[in-house]
């Protein structure tokens, strides 16, 4: 019981220390620009990162089931090409759109697939191998060239406000809204986190592990999707290179989160918090100019940093109970 | 006094919780194959590795030859020259027979190259003189699991041993395969004067090979006897002996029609031909040795590993289990074998453990409903009088009898007619233990048909209305308990041969 009540403790310090983490980063960026904390420039400065966001959310998910996908980037580039091939050749842009969403789906639905089917794989090896797959048809579909030839409407999507909030932000708030609903508040996400926290256990208790594993992955493929419509609507055109690497991007939000390594442990909300963590810091971080690659370092050592730091409390914490121990 | 190779005198170990070994003595004969035998546990495994120096006795003395020893670990017993080969071979199958003999212990030249030339020249030497037809170049994981052990043996040699444990080293084996082995052990001791200590379940290892058998039963040393001056009943009887006492209290219950029936139910390489039914307010076991077949006979039943072939008949009708699911609708529940793994979520508290079953009954459609889960969790805390501080606390903070409630809660919260219970006290304290069968008894007078498997003779004499024995995948008896003796369950589990059927 004690052990319990640490436990809780400490997951609420993590989330305020991600909300204290947020602060710091905006008092940085602020004295850093003027303008920073202007609405205009705020909204932009969100719109920055929000489009590869939407994958942290099934992201997070998939982890917290023990599993992991790298693929998500390559379901991009495919679905974004897919759809910029058909635009080049006459398609209509809303049967265009339809195909991305489908073309994403599917990558989505054929890793959980072959990650259920055949269990000798880890989710790791299968993600790996059709994150090459799925960007080498991109390749082959578009060669090394870009297609654009959208038609005005659909940068709307990328840059078009609803009064004056940005479209995508209205999206990526639902879609919050909604995972954080599936994995807290419904019989689903119990399931999750029970099949992250013991697999078998999960299966002798009538889970059915293969469908929400499946469902999962394609729940990916699905947001990759959503990803690769706001992405091609805001640059406008699309290359067989684009969103390329931000998987990893994608599952550093995700671990920054406190989502457990090993499965069975996250909350949306506390990933949420760390795609701002991220996303803001690498705009204030460009404000002043920091070179890109001193950026990539920042982010790791962060990541490294947030990783210890349960392992390191946890050893502090024992500590001190050995120190109060000896002193009764 | 010389006669007497390896000595253990009041050899006493204690884990948490349990005595393992309780004031043990037992003595080793040079140049001579030695029985050990026990109930699953007796006691054997924790000796073996006392005398392989993995486990250090809180009590008692060890003597090689007439000096007094103490081992520090495994390394010791190396040096001491004692050797064990288990029933599964810790092999490197990618590496042939010369590289697994050497490995560890490798012979090199001045500088540190490996003297290849050497090792396989030895190889080759054991081999030959253990009468084998295979050379040291032959890749392991071509060979049968017999021809590992003999590797395992050559090994053993290799590093000079003169007291050689074989754990169950024919478990796995056919009849041909286990001939091969007997001639390879007799040659061990004849040829190169290795004392044996040969543990096995079967009996026909035991007269065919030893010339003395020791027997231990609930961790305690019962005696020794020369195998040509002792009948199988006596030790059998030696070997169970226990009074059945009142940790079971069955009620009676008028047994009904039959629930859940198997015909010829097989899934290859596991078990094969099962018929059986189990029916209403019936407590129905299952024994028989460990790797009989008795857990995946109940795991094809619950889903988790479909059979080959033959038919599941419930309720009167033919049903096949896709998965736990499938089953738990149907209403088979199962309780499986290994709690912390099989059962819990260790992290969580005891009332998200008990509702995960079956969240949906607890639930408003797809969400989640706090206060039902909590209800439905007390009431069931309540229930199996799971002693906790509240039924939040977390299953990793119970005792094992109490996790096991835990396990039993969770079956209960579904709408069940046929109820699974795999080793329901393995490992359980006796009050938890006398709780479990006081629930299963209640479950019996209130209709269910429940299915127990275990290994535990008194349980299941105490427990059951009708008893059926595997052995090597096969039901080899059955047996209503107004005729069940200790005696008859252990010779259909070792002895008895499996009966024909059609």
């Amino acid at each position: 019981m004690i052990k319990n009540t640490n436990k809780l403790s400490f997951l609420l310090k993590w989330e305020w220390m991600l909300v204290a983490l947020l602060i710091l980063i905006n008092i940085m960026n602020a004295s850093l620009s003027p303008y920073y904390l202007e609405y205009n420039n705020m909204m932009s400065a969100i719109m920055a990162f929000l489009d590869r966001s939407f994958m942290v959310l099934p992201m997070a998910i998939i982890i917290i089931m023990g599993d992991i996908d790298i693929s998500v980037a390559s379901t991009v580039a495919l679905s974004s090409v897919m759809m910029g091939v058909s635009v080049q050749n006459g398609v209509p842009m809303t049967v265009a759109i339809l195909i991305c969403m489908a073309t994403a789906t599917l990558c989505g639905f054929i890793n959980g697939l072959i990650v259920t089917k055949f269990k000798e794989l880890s989710a790791a090896i299968v993600t790996i191998s059709t994150m090459i797959l799925y960007r080498g048809i991109a390749y082959i579909i578009l060669e090394d060239q870009a297609a654009s030839g959208f038609p005005l409407w659909f940068s709307i999507l990328g840059w078009g406000d609803i009064g004056t909030i940005p479209l995508i932000l209205i999206v990526f708030i639902a879609f919050s809204v909604i995972f954080w609903l599936i994995l807290h508040k419904t019989t689903a996400g119990r399931q999750i986190l029970a099949i992250g926290q013991n697999n078998t256990a999960s299966i002798y208790s009538g889970i059915n592990v293969d469908k929400m594993r499946l469902f999962a992955f394609t729940a990916a493929g699905f947001m990759a999707g959503i990803t690769a419509l706001f992405l091609t609507s805001k640059m406008a055109s699309t290359r067989p290179n684009i969103a390329i690497g931000y998987e990893l991007e994608v599952i550093a939000m995700v671990v920054l989160g406190g989502v457990s390594t090993s499965g069975g442990k996250g909350k949306i909300h506390s990933v949420i918090l760390a795609i701002f963590v991220i996303g803001l810091l690498k705009y204030g971080l460009g404000i002043i100019n920091i070179h890109s690659q001193i950026v990539t370092i920042i982010i790791g050592l962060l990541l490294i940093f947030s990783t210890l730091l349960p392992s390191i409390g946890q050893r502090v914490m024992s500590k001190l109970k050995i120190i109060r121990q000896m002193n009764l | 006094m010389s006669d007497i190779i390896l000595e253990l005198k009041n050899i006493t170990k204690i884990f948490p919780g349990t005595k393992a070994l309780d004031n043990v003595s037992f003595q080793l004969k040079r140049g001579e194959i030695h029985a050990l035998m026990g109930e699953n546990g007796a006691g054997k495994s924790t000796f073996i590795k006392v005398i392989t120096g993995v486990h250090r006795p809180e009590q008692g003395e060890m003597f090689l030859g007439c000096s007094k020893v103490t081992l520090q670990g495994p390394k010791d017993a190396q040096k001491y020259g004692i050797a064990a080969i288990y029933q599964h071979v810790t092999c490197y199958p990618d590496l042939n027979v010369a590289e697994n003999i050497f490995i560890g212990h490798e012979i090199r030249h001045k500088l540190g190259r490996l003297n290849w030339k050497e090792m396989y020249r030895i190889s080759d030497e054991l081999l030959q003189s253990l009468g084998i037809n295979f050379n040291s170049r032959t890749q392991m994981g071509t060979l049968s699991v017999a021809q590992q052990q003999i590797v395992e043996i050559a090994k053993a040699l290799s590093m000079k041993a003169k007291i050689i444990i074989m754990d169950e080293p024919t478990a796995a084996l056919t009849k041909r395969e286990s001939e091969e082995l007997y001639r390879v052990t007799e040659q061990l001791r004849d040829n190169e004067g290795a004392s044996i200590i040969f543990i096995s379940h079967r009996f026909e290892d035991m007269y065919r090979l030893a010339s003395r058998v020791t027997v231990f039963r609930d961790s305690q040393y019962i005696g020794n006897w020369e195998l040509d001056k002792v009948s199988k009943d006596d030790l059998i009887k030696a070997m169970v002996g226990r009074e059945v006492s009142s940790l079971y209290p069955k009620a009676k219950t008028d047994i009904g029609e039959s629930v859940l029936e198997l015909e010829n139910l097989t899934r290859t390489g596991y078990f094969s031909g099962i018929s059986f039914s189990v029916r209403k307010g019936e407590i129905l076991g299952l024994t028989g040795l460990v790797g009989a077949g008795r857990t995946e006979v109940c795991e094809s039943l619950f889903g988790i590993h479909k059979a080959d072939s033959g038919k599941i008949i419930f309720a009167g009708n033919e049903v096949t289990i896709e998965n736990p699911r499938t089953a738990m609708d149907l209403g088979i529940g199962y309780l499986p074998e290994d709690r912390q793994l099989q059962g819990l979520i260790l992290d969580w508290g005891i009332d998200k453990n008990i509702t995960l079953p079956n969240l949906d009954q607890f639930s408003n459609g797809v969400w989640l409903n706090d206060q039902k889960e909590l209800e439905i969790a007390e009431d069931m805390f309540k229930k199996v009088l799971i002693k906790a501080q509240s039924v939040q606390a977390t299953a990793s903070s119970l005792s094992g009898g109490n996790q096991q409630k835990v396990v039993v809660a969770k079956l209960l919260t579904t709408d069940l007619k046929v109820i699974i219970l795999d080793e329901p006290t393995k490992g359980v304290d006796v009050g938890a233990k006398y709780a479990i069968h006081k629930i299963m008894s209640d479950l019996a007078s209130r209709g269910y048909a429940v299915l127990m498997v275990s290994s535990e003779m008194p349980e299941v004499l105490g427990m059951c209305d009708r008893i059926i024995v595997m052995k090597e995948g096969k039901i080899s008896d059955t047996m209503d308990i107004a005729d069940a003796t200790q005696e008859k369950i252990l010779e259909a589990a070792m002895v008895k041969s499996v009966k024909d059927r059609q």
